[in-house]
């Protein structure tokens, strides 16, 4: 009966296709490491901050008047209230987390060289819709830390010349960040960029399923297949990589849940402390700093005097990234074959990076600044070294099969 | 050079450093908070109400939650809030606001979330640190809050404390008075020095509570859900090897 149930469905909707196309005949390299983990746990966050957001949604009011009342008494007065906004708070800077260690290991093994240029592109795309959509839920809770850092943000677009004044202006609705920017951020958040990520993460597992993973050797497993037209390393990602990813899912659980439960506020970093006060119009915060998420790109913006070239280079630290597939113009994927040189620089860029990301949490001084313009050459550097040496790289020779 | 590149490297490992040399005032002390001390948390809603609430409201803190929290006897809970207010009501204070203004020029912030913003080391210090100065409306000052515009609540428990100045030689040839600690008061408080320690210990610990009451919740659920997930994990990973016993190693190339 349920085996007719399924054969009917089946004969109408590509249900078996679907599962063999991407799970049970979906052959993966067998030698994944521990790198090889952040895919998954990235889906599973990606559906944390959709499920508690729909329920933060269910109790949140987007207007400055309540907002951050409303906040409160989720916190407060909604059964289990506190645990929703923990996660979903906590989620934010856990999916940056597990992106940022993502898209290291696609550095690390050359997973966005051909013929999966395309997936890094979509992945790209997927970085910069996510900062659009934390950046608009920053401002949700409406706290001193919302308020101002948004005005600062939106101001940066006011210094383009030209259109600048009037497109901040557009994004904002209002003269400053009022109610209206709250409202339509809320918007945003909550429908236009989950709508978006979803669409581009699709494209991303699309993309990948098309041409397969890569894998830390950096061999292509599909050039070894048996009589079968299987990859000799090649395993069926179900029910293998399902367990194992349950695995390395539970332990990345552990580590969200000992954050929820007790360090919610990330000792000030996923949780500003004056962002518990409410938002107010008149009075500026002695300092302003951005979510450790995003203050690589804030420390870059601030290296540079000029602020609409300061504008320019934090948009370019993204940017640049897009054109990765072509900057790297080494065949040798895998960090494990390419040259010391290539290793150098790597480190040098994930240095400059980590820096980067200290500095922009600090108060100005001419020290802050002298070591941001320092690791913001370094990070451009990285791209500028990886040209040239990619290009007279002696690597090792790669091996036919996986090691 | 050298200093700045050491405190930053420090820092970047983690390491809190402060500059000693900027500014005088005095380090913040160390309060440890115990939540689950219900007992003294009770006190500390005691002073919160008695002194406090006097001025300040707790715009998000209902009696009933903190009744039910501290696992309070209704006569516990009665004696604890105004006789006009009921459980479901928040600990607003007994201060107008238009009144509070033309006595203070401003409404005093709400407390709800001071522990949230501060830290409970800054309110402990802030708590304990007011000094006689005669200059200031209040003729009290604050090592921690300088010109705060608020009076000293516990000056007949605590007695006014004296500032200790130090003099310092600034670059350009003057010098500056900077406060450097405090001294006894003159006239003793009414409440015996370590009595009253443990006043402000208790208020800072119920204030600490009152930031985030979830946070009781939150440590007592912490270890069943870490538990579980602990056995989930662990589950999964004997699941995982049982699946990948027959994926034989990789082939050796040469």
């Amino acid at each position: 009966m349920i085996q007719k149930l399924g054969k009917w469905v089946d004969d109408r909707l590509p249900v078996s296709h679907f599962w063999n196309a991407h799970l049970a005949k979906y052959y993966v390299p067998k030698n994944f490491n521990f790198w090889y983990y952040f895919g998954s746990i990235l889906l599973a966050v990606f559906a944390i901050q959709i499920v508690t957001g729909i329920w933060l949604a269910m109790n949140y009011k987007p207007s400055a008047a309540e907002a951050f009342n409303s906040v409160e008494y989720i916190m407060r007065d909604v059964n289990w209230g506190w645990l929703i906004r923990y996660m979903h708070s906590t989620g934010a800077s856990f999916f940056f987390i597990a992106v940022y260690l993502h898209m290291f290991r696609a550095l690390m093994y050359g997973s966005y060289k051909k013929p999966r240029e395309l997936i890094w592109i979509f992945g790209v795309l997927i970085l910069v819709a996510l900062m659009a959509e934390a950046f608009m839920g920053y401002l949700l809770p409406w706290g001193q830390m919302s308020f101002w850092g948004a005005q600062v943000i939106i101001s940066l677009f006011g210094s383009i010349p030209f259109i600048g004044p009037d497109l901040a202006l557009w994004i904002r609705g209002d003269y400053v960040v009022s109610d209206v920017t709250l409202n339509r951020f809320f918007a945003l958040h909550v429908i236009a960029l989950p709508l978006v990520l979803l669409f581009l993460i699709g494209g991303h597992i699309m993309a990948l399923h098309e041409v397969g993973s890569n894998n830390p050797d950096g061999v292509e497993i599909k050039k070894n297949k048996d009589e079968h037209g299987k990859p000799l390393d090649g395993i069926p990602f179900h029910p293998y990589y399902t367990v194992k990813d349950l695995f390395g899912l539970g332990v990345f659980l552990f580590l969200f849940a000992t954050v929820i439960f007790y360090w919610p506020d990330g000792g000030g970093k996923f949780l500003e402390a004056p962002n518990f006060i409410p938002a107010d119009p008149l009075k500026t915060p002695e300092h302003i700093a951005p979510v450790w998420y995003f203050a690589p790109h804030y420390a870059i913006l601030r290296a540079i005097p000029d602020k609409f070239l300061g504008v320019m280079a934090m948009g370019s630290a993204i940017m640049i990234l897009f054109f990765l597939p072509w900057i790297d113009r080494s065949p040798t994927k895998s960090i494990r074959y390419r040259s010391l040189a290539f290793k150098i620089i790597l480190f040098a860029f994930v240095t400059a990076f980590i820096g980067l990301g200290y500095l922009g949490t600090q108060p100005v001084t001419y020290w802050t600044t002298l070591f941001s313009q320092i690791f913001a050459f370094i990070y451009f550097g990285f791209f500028v070294a990886l040209f040239l040496v990619s290009r007279f790289e002696h690597a090792k020779p790669v091996p036919e099969r996986l090691t | 050079m050298m200093k700045v590149l050491v405190i930053f490297l420090l820092n970047l490992l983690g390491v809190g450093v402060v500059l000693a040399s900027d500014g005088g005032g005095i380090p913040l002390k160390h309060v440890s908070v115990n939540l689950a001390d219900r007992a003294a948390l009770y006190r500390g809603a005691q002073t919160f109400v008695a002194q406090c609430a006097t001025c300040h409201t707790a715009e998000y803190m209902r009696y009933g939650r903190v009744a039910s929290d501290l696992h309070l006897s209704k006569a516990q809970a009665e004696s604890l809030m105004p006789p006009h207010l009921k459980l479901g009501d928040e600990m607003v204070s007994f201060m107008p606001a238009d009144y509070a203004k033309t006595v203070f020029g401003t409404v005093p912030p709400d407390l709800t979330l001071i522990a949230r913003v501060r830290g409970a080391d800054w309110l402990y210090t802030y708590l304990t640190s007011f000094y006689a100065d005669p200059t200031k409306r209040w003729g009290v000052n604050n090592a921690v809050f300088p010109g705060v515009n608020m009076p000293d609540v516990f000056a007949a428990m605590q007695g006014v404390q004296e500032p200790v100045y130090n003099t310092v030689k600034l670059p350009d040839g003057s010098s500056e008075e900077r406060l450097v600690g405090l001294k006894a008061p003159v006239i003793p408080g009414n409440m015996p020095p370590a009595e009253f320690d443990s006043l402000v210990r208790d208020l800072v610990a119920y204030m600490v509570y009152m930031g985030e009451p979830a946070k009781m919740q939150r440590m007592s659920y912490g270890p069943y859900v870490l538990g579980f997930i602990l056995l989930f994990t662990v589950l999964m990973f004997l699941l995982k090897t049982d699946y990948w016993r027959d994926i034989k190693k990789p082939v050796k190339s040469d």
